[in-house]
């Protein structure tokens, strides 16, 4: 589904990626995890292909095709959908229409989406004005179900959200994740940014990695690599001699 | 009385178009009553409601000897050269529109002020809506398709009277070369709500106006709303003024504006007179391509209790909005395009929904021809 191989991101003058390699197959779920500013995000918004960074080397492979210097739509289109741990507020946009242009042939299912995910309310509302942590994240999973991408990036999805949000949306992402089918007929694939590991006890995660000044320290059992970062923090990964 | 509904009609299939995208019903569909004049001919007027009367105003002046109270009373005619201008003419032309107590208007009443051959337009109108009254009016001027060149100066005095209704939008829809001065002041009495829109997505050679309001009676509200794109060589001063008179009273003066060229200055003065007045002026504004927006919202407190504020915010789209757009699957024109359109999107409180729908077909007009 994805690969990504050698890739190295500026931001600036600024070198925050380096040498990053990453493949994620078809039906599957990685986990990635590290400190702040480790460039997790970064590493993210460079495969959606967002301005503000330079890739300086290195490819991304979508569906076997390089996306690397491909239009963002272009990677949506192609069934790469992101949720944002801080997405704009789009002031005088309602969400509602946002849906009704995204939606396509999916614009019938938009209201049980919506009321699946309590957002019914929200349809006349401007994207993001004055919603609630957990309101926020709860559109953006939204505009994420109508979009059904193939390949689901999902950052911090449990940041600024309560238990009660937590369990609505953390089940809305298996959805969108397929958790519900066969592992043999999963075809969607995802890459969740998490520091709580809350959001694992609905996504039965794969891999994990951990990445800490631009590069990936570990890769392994994503609930193993969370149970060490929980006892010793960060810096048994930094010691980690492994990778 | 000549209620030849027709005439509107007998106009050519380009100027029916110009003026229906001014939110005239050329048919009166969804109209309870409706006034015509091209340049200064009155061609036709005409209410539905028996307790609303439509009249050209000198008719009315004539009819009525109470009512030369109530004209050049809230716009003196030696306010500026354009006020004396329409003042000194011997043979004045306009409407005057009377809601008698109690009535209301489900549809809107329309206005239609058409320049076709005359260099000048004026035109002075008088609206009265007595207590409790609810009246919508929607007041659509444009020019002839063959009209380059023109003036259009308009006097208009609301009285809004004690626990009336007034809704008033105009949408204008002029030639590249025409100027336009529109002078308006309305008084609100005691409980009495005055909502006025003004829509302009078309090119105009030069717009100046800065309607007053005087919220005169405890508890009025004043509500005024405008939302323009200005065009190249399109030059917009537009203004509000709202003098919180009396105890309770409140404003609210919001401003939406695209320049793709040309420009603008938004002006907008709210000064609290009185105790437990609220005054908010909001001003924001697009520049998609090089041209000027100049916002100039002014706030001004004479009393311990009143709140007024202001925020004004001047620039281009953000990239992050656009690039968050284009995340979910639009291209950039698209997403430029529905974040343009939602910019624009002002849902005005109170307004009926014939007339919000009059103003987004107007912007959806200007959406379809890229702005």
């Amino acid at each position: 589904m994805l690969e990504i191989e050698d890739l190295h991101v500026k931001i600036g003058d600024r070198e925050v990626l380096h040498d990053i390699d990453l493949t994620i197959r078809e039906g599957e779920t990685h986990v990635l995890m590290g400190p702040n500013g480790s460039g997790k995000t970064t590493l993210l918004r460079a495969i959606m292909g967002f301005s503000g960074l330079e890739v300086t080397k290195g490819t991304i492979r979508f569906k076997g095709k390089d996306i690397t210097g491909m239009p963002i739509h272009e990677r949506a289109k192609m069934g790469i959908g992101m949720l944002f741990q801080r997405p704009p507020t789009v002031s005088g946009l309602k969400l509602g229409k946002l849906l009704a242009v995204t939606s396509g042939d999916r614009a019938g299912m938009v209201s049980e989406y919506a009321r699946f995910l309590h957002m019914d309310g929200f349809m006349d509302r401007a994207i993001n004005l004055g919603f609630s942590g957990g309101e926020i994240k709860r559109s953006e999973v939204l505009q994420l179900m109508v979009q059904q991408p193939d390949f689901v990036m999902l950052d911090e999805p449990e940041s600024g959200v309560d238990l009660e949000n937590i369990t609505l949306i953390g089940n809305a992402i298996a959805r969108l994740l397929e958790k519900d089918v066969h592992i043999v007929n999963r075809k969607k694939s995802g890459l969740v940014i998490t520091h709580t590991g809350y959001i694992l006890d609905y996504l039965d995660a794969d891999f994990g990695h951990v990445m800490c000044d631009g590069v990936f320290r570990c890769h392994g059992n994503p609930r193993e690599i969370l149970k060490v970062i929980k006892t010793s923090g960060y810096k048994e990964c930094l010691a980690c001699q492994k990778i | 009385m000549p209620e030849d509904l027709g005439k509107m009609s007998e106009l050519s299939p380009e100027d029916r178009e110009k003026l229906t995208l001014t939110g005239l019903e050329v048919e009166m569909k969804n109209r309870e009553g409706s006034f015509f004049q091209v340049d200064q001919e009155i061609r036709q007027w005409t209410s539905l409601n028996e307790g609303i009367e439509v009249l050209p105003i000198h008719e009315a002046l004539r009819k009525y000897d109470w009512l030369s109270a109530y004209s050049w009373n809230l716009v003196k005619g030696d306010k500026d050269q354009y006020t004396k201008y329409v003042a000194d003419q011997p043979e004045p032309r306009g409407f005057v529109i009377i809601a008698r107590k109690g009535s209301k208007t489900i549809y809107p009443l329309q206005a239609c002020l058409f320049l076709a051959r005359s260099p000048v337009q004026h035109v002075h109108n008088i609206i009265i809506a007595e207590e409790g009254a609810e009246l919508h009016i929607i007041s659509g001027c444009a020019s002839a398709s063959y009209t380059k060149t023109g003036s259009h100066i308009g006097v208009t005095e609301f009285y809004v009277g004690k626990g009336a209704r007034v809704t008033s939008t105009m949408i204008h829809n002029w030639g590249e070369e025409i100027s336009v001065f529109p002078r308006s002041a309305a008084r609100v009495e005691e409980d009495g709500v005055f909502i006025s829109n003004y829509v302009c997505m078309q090119p105009v050679r030069k717009v100046q106006m800065a309607p007053f309001v005087e919220l005169a009676g405890r508890n009025a509200v004043a509500l005024f709303s405008s939302i323009v794109v200005c065009t190249p060589g399109s030059n917009m001063d537009l203004g509000s003024v709202a003098r919180l008179t009396a105890e309770g009273s409140s404003a609210e003066l919001v401003t939406r504006a695209i320049t793709t060229g040309g420009t603008i200055i938004s002006r907008g003065m709210i000064e609290g007179v009185s105790r437990h007045t609220k005054g908010h002026i909001e001003c924001r504004g697009l520049i998609l391509r090089d041209g000027v927006i100049h916002a100039i919202p002014e706030i001004k407190g004479n009393v311990v209790d009143t709140e007024l504020s202001h925020e004004a915010a001047v620039g281009k789209i953000a990239r992050d909005e656009i690039e968050y757009l284009m995340s979910r699957g639009l291209d950039e024109d698209v997403a430029t395009a529905t974040i343009i359109r939602g910019f624009l999107d002002v849902k005005i409180a109170g307004l009926p929904n014939a007339l919000q729908a009059q103003i987004d077909a107007a912007i959806d007009a200007a959406e379809r021809s890229g702005f």
